[in-house]
């Protein structure tokens, strides 16, 4: 070692600053892990293509705007480019969102674990109950992005593409457009919501296994599985027990005044979910072995 | 090494760095990795944690920084019972464990910047400083910025030592920080560790190789089927072998005899060579009692057990993976 290198070493400053009550640090971290993995931008980018692709498919083809099967608001587009950003929510919602958040939140612990950094994160370290939540911060971060990805770049589309103004909302009365984004707003984060249960499931499967894949594939799964299981007549006692059975219901938000009933009970299901999961994830964390 | 004003408050008792009681663990399986071992690691010394692959080194090491819960027993860390004073006691203790392993479309630099993100009493101010002198402090300076996919693997062991000192520590758990280096990355990271120590740090740096940590350490801990077959300074060791005295001659059967009778455990005889247990005996007097006895002695001399023997006296030869 030369002597240059060792002068270096010893300004290195030996004081280390007592731990402050909060510290958002690692949770910048772990955001700047999420937001700048090339995989789940690509998935972002797929998320924003389906508005994108919509605006541009109605404005070639131009349907008569006289109702028939299709997305709800489909036929609308024409008349106010505002539905180009709910149709596309509308789209994204059974199978293209679910995805996106069952992969970082599948990826969660599982992907550190795969790695083996979870257990130098843990020896840094980083306690299980905050390296849980920074990880779920994560995930609900990215659920909060890619609902108002679609929503924004729909938003957009429908503003170059068609003409906009007044929104004439499900119960028939119009509002003003700036109204009408305030309703889309609302919508964007009633299906952040909605995902951000679907994330803490995902989470607790991350922390059943050692494999990402693995956590990812099962969480898509079981988002899949919870709608097929919503459309089955004979399990309709079921359904309202499933977190996809309220997804739907930001109908509600774009009504005169604004239906609440079906809103809340929704957030409430989640929250509930939230909860049984993220209990479930906290104490698979805090008892595990990490021999990976 | 200085002590921060955080831990202040935390009694500096002297004497041991880590100690386990009884440590044992059982996996899901059944199988038994560790066998109840007592490990003392003195403040201040280098221990060579010795034992072949499988013998339960990193399942103990896992256990003392609190990644793998114990079935039984219990351990300190710096003074510090553990895992309850887990969040004071590991900031101050460095780590590789079973390999280095980081993100790999980060870079190296990246990495170290993630794992100080996570450490809450690491100073966001001093970052980037302390990065780059753990990074030049490795040889990793001029690779900083590629990315962890592209480094080798002597590179990514460096880049997991560079981890360990991203902080001052008063101890560095090291589990088989040569592996994968070449004899040259062997030596840097002696020396290191050698520095290190002369600094005060106390390292607990385990190797299936007795060579590569022989000429380091203080003390050593040599683990075989989970258990902790031997421990104690190199001193200790050596002497818990006896010396052996090695006689060549053209009568070879006649030095054993006289050998015999003076009550000393002889070997076989091979061609002209006969070894015996030295026991209490002097050699000068054994030699002496050879020639009187008209012995031819071509050569004599006297084995002082080295280490490599006693290793393979406690841990058996070959390449068996135990346990």
């Amino acid at each position: 070692m030369s002597a240059a290198e060792m002068t270096a070493v010893q300004t290195v400053p030996t004081v280390r600053r007592r731990p402050p009550a909060v510290s958002s640090r690692f949770l910048r971290s772990e955001l700047g892990m999420v937001f700048r993995r090339r995989r789940n931008l690509a998935l972002l980018a797929v998320l924003a293509g389906i508005p994108i692709v919509i605006a541009i498919a109605i404005k070639v083809t131009a349907p008569p705007n006289d109702g028939r099967d299709g997305p709800p608001f489909l036929f609308s587009i024409t008349g106010n480019g505002i539905f180009v950003a709910l149709t596309a929510l509308t789209v994204v919602l059974p199978l293209f969102l679910p995805l996106a958040v069952a992969v970082v939140s599948g990826e969660s612990v599982a992907g550190e674990a795969s790695l083996g950094t979870l257990r130098y994160l843990l020896v840094v370290p980083v306690s299980r109950t905050r390296l849980l939540a920074v990880k779920y911060a994560g995930a609900l971060a990215y659920c909060l992005a890619a609902a108002f990805v679609v929503g924004a770049v729909g938003t957009l589309m429908g503003a170059l593409l068609f003409p906009i103004g007044p929104v004439t909302l499900l119960s028939g009365t119009q509002v003003s457009y700036g109204a009408g984004l305030a309703r889309l707003i609302l919508v964007a984060l009633y299906i952040a919501a909605m995902m951000a249960g679907l994330a803490a499931i995902g989470l607790f499967v991350s922390t059943l296994t050692e494999s990402a894949i693995a956590a990812m594939a099962t969480t898509a799964v079981l988002a899949v599985l919870s709608q097929v299981l919503n459309q089955v007549p004979q399990l309709d006692w079921l359904a309202p027990w499933l977190f996809s059975h309220y997804w739907l219901n930001y109908g509600d938000l774009l009504r005169d005044p604004v239906a609440t009933g079906g809103v809340t009970k929704g957030l409430l299901v989640t929250a509930a979910y939230v909860l049984v999961f993220g209990a479930l994830a906290w104490s698979r964390m805090t008892t595990k072995d990490v021999s990976s | 090494m200085s002590r921060s004003a955080a831990d202040s408050e935390v009694p500096d008792l002297p004497g041991t760095a880590v100690t386990t009681t009884g440590l044992a663990k059982r996996f899901r399986g059944g199988q038994l990795a560790v066998a109840g071992i007592d490990l003392v690691v003195p403040h201040g010394s280098v221990y060579g944690f010795l034992g072949p692959n499988g013998s339960g080194k990193t399942t103990t090491i896992r256990m003392l920084l609190g990644l793998v819960s114990p079935t039984a027993g219990s351990h300190t860390l710096l003074g510090r019972s553990m895992p309850a004073a887990a969040a004071q006691v590991l900031p101050r203790v460095g780590a590789l464990v079973e390999g280095p392993a980081f993100h790999p479309y980060l870079s190296g630099r990246a990495n170290l910047a993630r794992l100080d993100a996570a450490d809450r009493t690491a100073d966001p101010a001093t970052a980037g400083r302390r990065i780059d002198v753990a990074l030049g402090r490795v040889g990793l300076g001029a690779a900083a910025k590629k990315r962890y996919r592209a480094y080798s693997l002597g590179m990514r062991q460096r880049l997991g030592i560079a981890a360990a000192m991203l902080q001052p520590r008063e101890l560095l758990v090291l589990d088989e920080p040569t592996n994968g280096l070449d004899p040259q990355g062997t030596r840097e990271v002696r020396t290191l560790v050698q520095e290190l120590a002369a600094d005060g740090v106390t390292v607990l740096i385990s190797s299936h190789l007795l060579s590569e940590v022989e000429q380091i350490c203080t003390h050593v801990g040599v683990m075989h089927i989970g258990k902790l077959v031997a421990q104690g300074t190199l001193d200790d060791l050596r002497r818990s072998q006896q010396p052996r005295v090695a006689v060549e001659t053209t009568a070879p059967a006649a030095a054993a005899r006289t050998l015999a009778e003076l009550g000393l455990a002889t070997g076989p005889i091979e061609g002209r060579h006969v070894t015996a247990a030295l026991g209490d005996a002097e050699p000068e007097k054994v030699l002496a009692a050879l020639v009187h006895a008209g012995v031819p002695v071509r050569q004599f001399t006297v084995d002082e057990a080295n280490l490599e023997d006693v290793f393979v006296a406690l841990t058996g030869e070959g390449f068996d993976v135990s346990g």
